[in-house]
């Protein structure tokens, strides 16, 4: 099955990257190099080919390269179900980002119907131990994946919350304005809910049915306050001490993920560091899997020192996961011998830094190793 | 490279860089091709500008922006049928207009409803369309606030305050895409949405 990729990847004055062009085939990619090199970098700018704000949700403006900061750009041809297309997003200095497809201007969330892309990042590695807020937003990342409409909707209910939120700082009282926000607020949040429930259950059901060697993970999502009623009228009925608080106290903007090594029975915050990151991986893998099922595409995914953590048996299996996928999975490591099982099955690149400039190159394809 | 250019000239660039559409760049290919057109077009446009500037004012009755105390909808008797058309901008209400499939009368609010701009009810109009409707004897308001956000909480909002006027609410349908913006689309589409509204 072929999925979706990245053909042609021009990444300008983006961070430690000036004028980097890559020709990827839409096989798996192995990017190497030291710290500070500008791996991760590498794969930021790929995440900005879907809506938000990239891996590390930064700011337009620090992307720009420093010391010049005349704004950014990436821009790659890009292979979906429905055919190549040319995806440019950039920022100028002190500018929001823009988006255009195939040279028309293009919204956000347009970007997420045209292409998925899945991530996992180290610091996703201390996600069942973090605070709440990293979950909902992982959670958050799969439900847009499988539902481009999710952009959407967080959107209309962060906006409707935060006028809320100032209504309730600023102690107005009209109740026909919270009740105007409230309902909007409500059609989001349905939206938002039925979503990730819907999002949670494809995991379930690709997990269930899969040939993997990564252990499968029970997700319950936790609505905390108000979970069961009906929102609008938790939230008319509440005003007064969510005035107090100053802000929104229930609703989908405090839910939270649990996850469950389900053969050990044990919560993943008390796994180990490697089975968490194991838990990761598959649940990633289960979410490509299913994209792959409803799109006939496995989406692109960005795999940031995925090898960490993962020993020999693991990281082997993982490549062989990918391909049998067909994913174009796009994945960073310190070391080159960490891909010596996905031999010559992806492309290689090594990244090294001079003088403050990534430069990045091709190499032979590495060694495979006879097992 | 900008330091050859007088200073009245950049003054005139950066005014005009300040018009909706138009960046650094193309105010200065726009005042450049003022410049080279002096008689033919740049005079007779700041004429116009001037006179516009000292005649225009906004209606009394619907917020419209004309050149009288009332302007020539609010003033026509022939479309005084009962309907308010209730819109966000002017902009909008040209765009109503153009479609011409309205007969009635509008009522511009000015914006949004937004407590995080501090765009409040009453700094909105909402108090004098109250009015409106109880002095006029409308029977009918029409809603034709954008498909957004904002647009749907003020819409809420209206159906709430109109409540006690007895005059049945309705807002636009069909035809304004989520997130849609009046004044960009096409005139049938205005017409099908108009059509298809329903009652709040
Ligand atoms: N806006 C910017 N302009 C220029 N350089 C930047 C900018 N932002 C970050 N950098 C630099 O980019 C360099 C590379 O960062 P990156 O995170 O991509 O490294 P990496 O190869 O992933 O390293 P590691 O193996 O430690 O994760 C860092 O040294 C950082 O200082
Ligand atoms: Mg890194
Ligand atoms: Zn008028």
């Amino acid at each position: 099955m072929r999925g979706f990729a990245i053909g042609a990847l021009t990444v300008s004055h983006f961070r430690s990257h000036r004028a980097l062009r890559l020709v990827l085939d839409g096989r798996p990619v192995a990017i190497t190099g030291p710290n500070g090199a500008g791996k991760t970098n590498l794969l930021e700018a790929v995440s900005l080919l879907s809506p938000g704000r990239g891996l590390r949700r930064a700011e337009p403006g620090d992307l720009a390269r420093r010391p010049e900061a005349i704004g950014w750009k990436v821009r790659a041809g890009v292979r979906t179900p429905d055919g190549l297309h040319e995806v440019e997003t950039w920022a100028d200095p002190g500018a929001a980002r823009e988006v255009r497809v195939d040279g028309k201007v293009a919204t956000q969330a347009a970007l997420g119907r045209l292409l998925r892309v899945l991530w996992l990042v180290p610091t996703m590695d201390r996600l069942w131990t973090d605070a709440a807020e990293a979950r909902r937003r992982f959670l958050d990342r799969i439900a847009l994946s499988f539902f481009p409409d999710h952009a959407e909707a967080a959107l209309a209910y962060d906006k409707a919350m935060r006028d809320r939120n100032r209504l309730l700082k600023d102690a107005v009282r009209d109740p026909a304005w919270y009740a105007a926000l409230e309902a909007r607020m409500a059609e989001a949040a349905a939206v938002l809910r039925a979503n990730r429930a819907a999002a949670v259950g494809r995991l379930a059901a690709a997990q269930a049915g899969a040939a993997t060697a990564f252990p499968r993970a029970e997700l319950q999502i936790d609505e905390g306050e108000g979970a069961a009623g009906d929102l609008a009228a938790t939230w008319a009925r509440d005003r007064a001490r969510d005035m107090a608080a100053g802000r929104t106290l229930a609703g989908p903007h405090r839910a939270d993920l649990g996850a469950v090594y389900a053969d050990k029975g044990m919560a993943a915050a008390l796994c180990s560091t490697g089975e968490q990151k194991a838990l990761l991986v598959s649940l990633v893998l289960a979410n490509a899997r299913a994209l792959a099922a409803d799109l006939g595409a496995a989406p692109v995914l960005l795999l940031d020192e995925v090898a960490a953590h993962l020993d020999a048996g693991r990281r082997a299996a993982l490549y062989d996961e990918i391909c049998a996928l067909g994913a174009q999975a796009i994945m960073t490591g310190t070391e080159a011998h960490l891909f010596d099982s996905l031999g010559g099955r992806g492309q290689t690149f090594a990244v090294v830094d001079e003088g403050g400039l990534s430069v990045v190159e091709e190499t032979a394809r590495p060694r495979s190793v006879s097992a | 490279m900008t330091d050859r250019t007088p200073r009245e000239i950049e003054a005139l660039i950066a005014l005009m860089a300040r018009l909706p559409g138009l960046g650094p760049r193309s105010a200065r290919r726009a005042v450049l091709h003022l410049l080279t057109r002096r008689e033919g077009l740049m005079a007779p446009l700041a004429q116009a500008m001037a006179r516009v500037a000292l005649a225009a004012r906004d209606c009394a009755v619907c917020g419209n922006i004309g050149t009288s105390e009332i302007c020539p909808i609010c003033a026509d008797p022939a479309r005084a049928t009962a309907e308010i058309c209730v819109v966000e901008q002017v902009s909008d209400l040209w765009a109503m207009e153009r479609a011409g499939v309205f007969r009635g009368r509008y009522h511009v609010l000015g914006g949004t409803l937004s407590a995080l701009d501090g765009v409040t009810p009453d700094s909105l109009r909402i108090p004098a369309l109250v009015d409106r409707v109880a002095a006029e004897g409308v029977t009918e308001v029409i809603l034709a606030l954008n498909a957004t956000v904002e647009g749907a909480t003020t819409a809420h909002y209206l159906a709430e305050a109109l409540a006690e006027t007895g005059a049945s609410v309705t807002s636009l349908a069909q035809g304004v895409p989520v997130g849609g913006e009046l004044d960009y689309l096409d005139d049938g589409t205005i017409g099908a949405a108009l059509r298809a509204r329903r009652r709040m």
